[in-house]
């Protein structure tokens, strides 16, 4: 690959993993482990394998167009967007960096698939005496727990 | 706006009855936007019907591929009539009391949830791809819609009395996932469908499961309903589709 084509791609990788995510904007589309590959092709075209969460996540749209709009503004011209259904997308995917971010926000990280019922920490105090309120929430991604100790309710990623 | 008409290759035939049965339980359980019985309720049906009909988006997608004419995944879900619908006739039927919401996704569930986990090997690469994702889902949904059968059949006398009057209903529905006609012949033959009678053990001790553990009678054998697959539906499709197509075909091409 010439420098010229390894300059556009590692641009390119920049560009669409600074994309953050729609519904939860402190993480990136790339925390959560949804950027599969960043090509360019022999035509110069940047092409982009994303893998979308849910099937039905109305997001999913969006994300292509912010994906598209980061490649455009890097100067990069109009990119080649595919969305994957195999390998299916996976929490196991989302970044140790993206979980912690997830955290920081206030929602609780999902388990890992080896471990889908380790305790559920509070994401404001800590404590491991939570709750299930609902096994569905804002968005298709995540549930809604409580807190026992400080009574918060908060979101919880589910584990896909 | 003129509906289409499809020439139904078996191939094809066979993508639309899943995508029609996944879109039309989806637009059943978006009925409950703002009327289930407490807001955790109203955001679980819903979500449920998000995942169908992001299933139901890219099965038509790929019928639109199979077929090859240039049409989008809206073509077939709005500009087809109740006769050309392909869905299980256990999807169509009106949306009920909860408890019936609650026995329909039990049994829906407890069929695809296998039904997708095999055909996640079809030869169909389009198909296995979109199983992965949708096998997960169901497994999501099935495990909601077990918890709340054993909530009602095992909770007080009017849950139950509902529950059993529901499962009464919808039973005579679940024959249908077991048909095979030539089309399903001829899927089966290919790899591309797994054989719904490799189905039946895992559906039934799900069901076995389930039923013991909310105190429930296990529904017993009776005469089964047909009709689906072969386009002849119940009184009901029609005035869901009335509903759901009416925007698209009174307003071609709209978009908002």
């Amino acid at each position: 690959m010439s420098t010229l084509a390894l300059d556009r791609l590692e641009r390119a990788i920049e560009a669409v993993s600074a994309v953050p995510d729609p519904e939860i904007p402190v993480v990136s589309i790339a925390d959560l482990g949804m950027v599969r590959a960043v090509r360019v092709a022999a035509d110069g075209v940047v092409e982009v394998d994303l893998s979308p969460t849910y099937t039905g996540c109305p997001a999913t749209r969006l994300i292509g167009e912010e994906v598209r709009a980061a490649i455009e503004a890097a100067g990069l011209g109009t990119p080649r967007i595919r969305f994957l259904t195999s390998p299916a997308w996976t929490t196991d995917w989302i970044t140790p960096e993206g979980l912690a971010a997830l955290e920081r926000y206030g929602i609780a990280p999902p388990p890992r698939r080896a471990d889908p019922d380790a305790p559920v920490a509070c994401p404001r105090c800590g404590s491991t005496d939570t709750e299930e309120i609902s096994r569905f929430g804002s968005t298709p991604c995540k549930a809604l727990w409580r807190c026992r100790s400080c009574g918060e309710p908060f979101d919880r990623f589910k584990c896909l | 706006m003129t509906t289409i008409r499809v020439e139904e290759t078996p191939h094809l035939a066979y993508v639309l009855r899943l995508a029609d049965s996944a879109l039309v339980l989806s637009h059943r359980l978006s009925e409950w936007c703002g009327h289930a019985p407490m807001l955790e309720e109203d955001l679980a049906l819903t979500n449920i019907a998000l995942d169908l009909l992001g299933q139901a988006r890219l099965l038509y997608e790929h019928a639109a591929t199979l077929e090859g004419k240039g049409r989008s995944e809206d073509d077939f879900a709005y500009l087809r009539d109740a006769p050309q619908f392909r869905n299980l006739l256990i999807c169509e039927l009106p949306r009920g009391d909860f408890a019936f919401t609650i026995v329909r996704q039990t049994f829906f569930s407890a069929f695809f949830h296998p039904f997708w986990q095999l055909a996640r090997s079809s030869t169909d690469r389009t198909l296995a791809g979109i199983a992965e994702k949708a096998e997960k889902e169901v497994a999501y949904h099935l495990r909601h819609a077990g918890a709340w059968l054993v909530r009602l059949g095992d909770g007080t006398e009017e849950s139950r009395r509902r529950t059993l009057e529901a499962v009464d209903a919808l039973w005579p529905y679940t024959g249908e996932f077991f048909e095979v006609d030539e089309v399903g012949e001829t899927m089966i033959e290919a790899g591309i469908a797994p054989d719904p009678a490799s189905l039946r053990p895992s559906f039934e001790d799900t069901l076995e499961r389930l039923f013991a553990e909310a105190d429930l009678p296990r529904p017993a054998l009776t005469w089964m309903q047909t009709g689906g697959l072969r386009g002849v539906h119940t009184e009901h499709l029609g005035h869901m589709l009335a509903v759901m197509q009416h925007l698209p075909r009174a307003y071609p091409g709209a978009l908002w």
